[in-house]
């Protein structure tokens, strides 16, 4: 049995979100899908309402105390993030709706004005969605190369595929932190060392490692880093895109509108300074200030406790689905963060979904926007529980009753 | 919500276990591919008339779960002898039968949807009704034009 380290038991925790005390089908809600989105604390909730009840006003543009009172409180979320990962300057903060935008914006803006025909992006076998199509829309349109660097049989980067990968033509690397599928927790700060000793700028993915570990931007050598506020237990519809101030300095905007803009003549317009000039138009200002209390929530858990206790969990469930013989864990690179997927033989991931809903147990089925990565390992679909800080082993205990249930009716 | 059994009844599971027809169709009339996206199953219809017009012959292939594949199973059973006319139709109200919550149950000696209620539990799970609709779809798809179809 592998104890959690001291501390590490967040049990008290599972209260701050209402949604979980709701039951499910007469059961105790296990939600196994944070990898999706996480569920959200009370205190996140408050402040995007009191947000709305208090003080709400359109932000940078008003002189009355409403508009200043939410400017502040929403420009200070920058700060907030800027801890959070540990940026040198919270100008490097963008708010943009989610780590999907904020990769469409690093591919048209910085990555998209330096490609020329046969130039190379390399990406790596383990991306999702969208860590993938904004790459090969960049480089069809430039007649650039997507390079896809090889993934191991047991989940892990094949780090040798990835070093032969890298070539004269390389223009950018843009690599997921943590995969959402695998669980797999790539070594980024290896992969930026590679490829700044040629001069390669890298982003990294942090859609699925900002929840659930300490992230430094600078520790890991990143270039761009990204992640979605709804998987941080903030609102959907918010996200974070920090760069290096010199790489955002050089970018051109995103998209043009207010707010993003110093002076506009119809003779030609002068941008503003990163961040707004990538920031067009009225943004999220609610989901934003609230972006930041579900940040500071986690802050106040604690990112290292987190770690642990969701490494105890993955631990245990590996040890309760061990004793199955038909099902087969997709991805088991030593070191992984809180995410199982599984097959079971003979049985389709949609019928196990649906029969576990049924007994209150919430996992993702499909292909988790991993439609490469399924063929790599050939399942067409997987079952997949990940964690949040509000789990516990009677989540686990749940999942695994709820699957004898699947065996018994379709097994 | 109605109980687990009503979605999986052992008809369903019975035609996931020993889907019927799962056979190619040489030579064919028809062919499609549906896909669904959301999951990445996928089907593949063939179809063979007579020289009345009717279906001499129809045979499906694919990936997909319990409900598509009981579903794909059924479906190939209750078309054969058919005209497309009617395959068009029945398939228009097995639509209507895993979409609609609110509507009466086909009698149960309905010649058209007899089998095929045994996946009326469907309409309860919203999340499933593509699950149940594909191969219905893709077989539209191959009436009009041996295109490929999708689940929406």
């Amino acid at each position: 049995m592998h104890e959690a380290r001291p501390g590490a038991d967040l049990a008290p925790y599972r209260a701050d979100f209402p949604v979980l005390q709701r039951p499910m089908n007469d059961r105790r809600l296990a939600f196994l899908d944070s990898a999706a989105s996480a569920q959200k604390p009370q205190c996140v909730i408050d402040a995007e309402r009191d947000c709305y009840e208090r003080y709400y006003a359109n932000i940078h543009r008003g002189v009355y105390q409403l508009s200043q009172q939410s400017t502040q409180a929403f420009e200070n979320v920058r700060g907030i993030v800027q801890r959070f990962i540990n940026a040198p300057d919270e100008r490097e903060v963008v708010f943009v709706r989610g780590a999907t935008e904020a990769i469409n914006l690093v591919a048209q803006s910085f990555v998209r004005p330096m490609l020329q025909p046969g130039d190379e992006v390399l990406i790596t076998g383990m991306e999702h969605h969208a860590n993938i199509v904004p790459w090969q829309l960049v480089t069809e349109a430039t007649g650039a190369h997507l390079v896809v660097a090889p993934v191991l049989d047991d989940g892990s980067l094949d780090m040798d595929g990835l070093r032969a990968r890298i070539s004269e033509r390389t223009r950018f690397i843009s690599v997921v932190h943590v995969s959402n599928t695998l669980g797999t927790i790539n070594p980024v700060e290896t992969i930026t060392e590679l490829a700044h000793a040629r001069g390669i700028p890298v982003l990294i993915d942090g859609a699925q490692s900002a929840p659930h570990m300490p992230v430094d931007v600078q520790a890991m050598g990143a270039d761009f880093y990204t992640f979605s506020a709804h998987k941080t237990y903030g609102p959907s519809g918010s996200g974070i895109l920090w760069g290096r101030l010199a790489h955002l300095q050089a970018m051109p905007p995103y998209q043009g509108g207010g707010d993003m803009i110093r002076t506009v003549r119809f003779e030609g317009s002068e941008y503003a300074d990163p961040p707004q000039r990538f920031e067009a138009g009225t943004p999220n200002i609610a989901g934003v200030i609230a972006t930041g209390v579900g940040l500071e929530y986690m802050e106040a858990v604690g990112r290292e406790r987190i770690l642990a206790h969701e490494q105890s969990l993955l631990a245990y469930a590996n040890e309760r689905l061990a004793e199955w013989d038909d099902l087969r864990v997709i991805g088991t690179a030593p070191g992984k963060a809180g995410v199982i997927s599984f097959v079971i033989d003979g049985i389709h991931p949609h019928d196990m979904g649906t029969i576990l809903d049924m007994e209150g147990v919430a996992v993702r089925v499909g292909h988790h926007c991993t439609q490469p990565l399924m063929e790599r390992f050939d399942v067409p679909a997987t079952v997949r529980a990940s964690f949040g800080l509000y789990n516990d082993r009677a989540d686990v205990d749940a999942l695994v009753d709820g699957l004898l249930k699947v065996k018994s009716l379709l097994g | 919500m109605t109980e687990l059994s009503a979605l999986y009844q052992a008809v369903v599971l019975d035609h996931n276990r020993a889907p019927r027809n799962r056979h190619e169709v040489q030579p064919h009339d028809g062919e499609a591919n549906g896909n669904n996206p959301l999951c990445g199953d996928w089907v593949h219809v063939e179809f063979r008339l007579d020289p009345a017009g009717c279906i001499e012959d129809i045979g499906f292939n694919g990936e997909g779960c319990a409900i598509s594949t009981a579903s794909a199973s059924i479906m190939t059973e209750v078309l054969k002898g058919r005209t497309l006319d009617e395959a068009r139709r029945i398939g228009e109200r097995f639509q209507h039968l895993v979409t609609d919550r609110e509507a009466p149950l086909p009698a149960a000696d309905d010649p058209d949807l007899e089998k095929l209620l045994a996946l009326a539990g469907v309409r309860d799970y919203p999340m499933r009704v593509k699950c149940a609709t594909l191969a219905w779809h893709t077989l539209q798809a191959a009436i009009e034009a041996p295109a490929s179809a999708d689940s929406e």
